[in-house]
């Protein structure tokens, strides 16, 4: 891990992870795109692994940020409370401003 | 060499998203010799010690250093944190960091502990394949790396937890949480009435995997 010296978001942030379907190693679930949640926390900056999977080495590292999305924007027919939420891990290059 | 699984290192790694593991399972029966997953690690195995990447003794040297990780480490970790304060502070903070200082190394993952507490319970899963923190509880059981766990707990995480015997009501938050890239998880449960003055070792003792995975909660007696 590296600390992220030019993050794009801070903890509390909105974003939106992208509705994309691109080919090759992704690692953000297909339940994820499209969602919209906040930032969790920085968890710091690693090599992408979108590359790591092909021989690349990963470089420059990504920021990767923990995004918390409320089951309910997921599962519009989610059984439980309104205040569960579900909590991943997303490359800085899935992100976008909401 | 790598002590944990890891989605980012091409070498060493029993995840199980290359594995064909997508599926049920195979029929049980005998089969002749060794399955094609096997002669697939075999095949690379040898490339790598040919290669010069890795030696037989690293091989050797980490599986013997995983068959020493079990879930009492992971135990070990929350008893103190029930009973040292500023240990949780820092454990909270910095996983990785916090473990290290008991001795246990996270390899080439990070460690992040999520606090359960009367307002909030915490599950995790890995959706993709079957990352775990497996230098602080050993190997993960065979429901965690299922389809069938893997896929419903993310859409009707309190139906799964119900059928682990943890039934949440509806006051208490639910995160469910998706190990799906660098992240290590373990659930800090909360410390349950009735262990007032007991020893670490005693609180250790009643701290089980299911409740460091969020699937069970400590019970007393």
């Amino acid at each position: 891990m590296s600390e992220v010296a030019n993050a794009k978001f801070a903890p509390g942030d909105k974003v939106r992870i992208a509705n994309a379907n691109p080919p090759g190693h992704r690692r953000v679930p297909v339940y994820a795109r499209g969602r919209e949640g906040t930032i969790e926390r920085i968890c710091g900056a690693f090599p992408n692994p979108e590359e790591l999977a092909y021989g690349f080495d990963g470089l420059p590292k990504r920021p990767l940020y923990r995004v918390r999305i409320r089951q309910t924007d997921i599962w519009p027919d989610y059984k439980g409370s309104d205040k569960d939420v579900l909590e991943l891990e997303i490359y800085e290059h899935w992100l976008e401003k909401a | 060499m790598a002590t944990t699984d890891s989605h980012t290192h091409g070498h060493h790694h029993d995840h199980d998203h290359h594995h064909g593991h997508n599926h049920p399972h195979d029929p049980i029966e005998v089969t002749e010799g060794a399955s094609e997953y096997e002669i697939m690690v075999h095949a690379i195995k040898e490339l790598l010690i040919e290669k010069g990447v890795i030696t037989g003794e690293d091989i050797r040297k980490t599986l013997e250093f995983m068959d020493t990780r079990t879930p009492a480490l992971g135990a070990k970790v929350v008893a103190r944190a029930w009973t040292d304060p500023e240990f949780k502070k820092r454990l909270l903070a910095n996983g990785t960091a916090a473990v290290a200082e008991m001795g246990i190394p996270m390899g080439d993952a990070e460690l992040i502990v999520v606090e359960n507490s009367k307002d909030v319970h915490n599950v995790i899963v890995c959706t993709l394949c079957s990352c775990y923190p497996r230098t602080v509880l050993g190997l993960p059981p065979d429901w965690y790396k299922s389809r069938n766990y893997r896929s419903r707990v993310v859409v009707e995480p309190r139906a799964v937890l119900k059928e682990f015997g943890t039934e949440l009501p509806d006051s208490v938050v639910l995160r469910t949480h998706d190990s799906n890239a660098d992240m290590r998880y373990l659930v800090l449960p909360e410390r349950p009435a009735g262990t007032e003055g007991w020893s670490q070792e005693q609180l250790a003792a009643i701290v089980t995997r299911d409740c460091m995975v969020g699937v069970a909660i400590p019970k007393v007696g």
